[in-house]
């Protein structure tokens, strides 16, 4: 069973449909001991970056979340969720990430003729041999809508990479450590892809 | 690279997809969801649903089809349509819908613009303005075209102008301006370029223009000439006169960056009365 993370922010039920719709079990739940022994642990986000995590903090899930990490369970930000697994974002100064990954979330630099949020259909390149992505191809287009993109200290773990004004992550897979910027939910094809691709990661 | 979205708009009106001509002499075009599901399949990169009767019927919201929508579909949709508290934001948003549109209630309430940005961020806050041209002053000597924004689908002006209004919308935190005018629009004769334009080049948000379109070029003519970053589309798809598949191959044709999934080239036109 999949666990999608529950802390009161945002429609979860998309994410949920989008595992049952490729035959995984999945459930939207703000228990702790569920999301502790559950096969694999979805984050989404969406929203203000220190109202999120605020959120998060205060349904007393973030120790359920890091178990569930350190067990080895596959884990899947998405979205403001991906920028939760950092040490923090320049949207919320001061307020502290779950630090899963080494980095920051920065603003789209203000320029002219860039339009902030990114928003709409973007493409990954540069991917990246994982099982994540076992089903997407170069040039593949997913859905984004954000004003803030990770900064990973170490690219390293950049999977697939999107350019928008500077050329950021929008993939990210480290061991049992996986998030999107965009949203596979809301992505079409591509995204289905990548959604029944955790959903098989989490079944072995 | 940023691809430029094309938005079939499924004009709702008890609970079925109408498109009529002037906002008026409606016509049936379907279920919505099957619609919505078939528009996602056939390569549509986000589905607006606008409850076209809502506003002045002081309807309620379309809370059970963005639950039903949300279910079958996805890519992104937004639901507009007599939505005026920040209530109705959050329980929409919370179905699946991944933006919400208000008009009138921009205008009457223009905090509203302002608080749901707070609160949903400004990506799920979008804007229409409903925009008809002012005939030309005898005395006006500039030959600058102004647009008037026009209310409750477009039967009450409100003098205020449209390029003004779109600019404050952006200043509010509006995330998008869905544009229609309100000449172009069932006409089939294509986009006020002059208007698109106007706006687009005035707000740093996404410009969808909407009404007007009757073949490919005006879409080509749209997102290039009128500078859009989306094109709401309705007749051209309902009846099956062309599919997104085929606007979208053309626009690529045309060096326009369009979101094509393979599979998708093939779909036939779908079954519509």
């Amino acid at each position: 069973m999949i666990a999608v993370v529950d802390y009161g922010v945002g429609n979860l039920r998309s994410v949920a449909k989008a595992f049952e719709h490729e035959d995984f079990e999945a459930m939207v739940t703000s228990d702790p001991a569920v999301i502790r022994d559950a096969a694999g642990v979805v984050l989404p986000g969406d929203g203000n970056f220190g109202a999120v995590m605020q959120n998060l903090r205060e349904t007393g899930l973030v120790d359920a979340a890091l178990t569930a990490v350190k067990a080895g369970r596959p884990f899947l930000g998405i979205c403001v969720g991906y920028q939760m697994m950092l040490d923090s974002s320049e949207e919320s100064p001061g307020v502290s990430g779950l630090g899963l990954i080494p980095g920051v979330a920065r603003r789209f630099p203000r320029r002219a003729g860039l339009k902030v949020p990114h928003m709409g259909w973007n493409s990954l390149e540069s991917l990246a041999d994982v099982r994540l992505l076992e089903e997407v191809h170069e040039g593949d287009m997913v859905y984004f809508v954000h004003s803030y993109y990770p900064s990973p200290v170490d690219p390293a773990g950049g999977a697939a990479w999107t350019d928008y004004g500077c050329v950021f992550p929008a993939v990210y897979c480290q061991q049992n450590l996986m998030a999107t910027q965009f949203h596979p939910e809301k992505s079409g094809k591509v995204g289905r892809g990548i959604i029944r691709a955790f959903g098989r990661i989490c079944q072995c | 690279m940023l691809a430029r979205r094309i938005i079939p708009c499924l004009d709702i009106k008890n609970g079925r997809v109408v498109k009529g001509t002037q906002f008026v002499n409606l016509r049936d075009a379907g279920d919505p969801v099957e619609l919505a599901a078939f528009y996602d399949e056939s390569g549509a990169d986000e589905l607006t649903f606008l409850d076209i009767t809502a506003s002045h019927e002081a309807r309620g919201t379309v809370l059970d089809l963005a639950r039903r929508v949300a279910e079958r579909i996805y890519i992104p949709f937004t639901i507009g349509g007599g939505i005026s508290t920040v209530d109705q934001f959050r329980d929409l948003l919370k179905a699946g819908a991944e933006k919400i549109s208000i008009n009138t209630a921009a205008h009457r309430d223009p905090a509203l613009i302002r608080q749901a940005a707070d609160r949903f961020g400004s990506q799920a806050v979008v804007v229409a303005i409903d925009a008809r041209r002012v005939p030309p002053d005898d005395d006006d000597m500039t030959g600058v075209p102004r647009w008037e924004v026009y209310l409750h689908g477009g039967r009450t002006p409100t003098g205020l102008d449209a390029v003004e209004t779109a600019a404050r919308a952006a200043e509010s935190g509006a995330g998008e301006i869905l544009l229609t005018s309100m000449d172009a629009d069932g006409s089939l004769a294509g986009y006020d370029l002059d208007l698109t334009r106007a706006i687009a080049r005035t707000v740093p948000i996404p410009v969808i223009a909407s009404g007007g379109a009757g073949n490919i070029e005006h879409i080509v003519d749209a997102l290039t000439i009128g500078e859009a970053d989306a094109a709401l589309i309705a007749s051209i798809v309902h009846y099956g006169t062309y599919t997104i598949a085929q606007i979208k191959v053309a626009l690529r044709e045309r060096g326009i960056p369009v979101r094509l999934e393979a599979s998708c080239a093939y779909m036939p036109a779908p079954d519509v009365p």
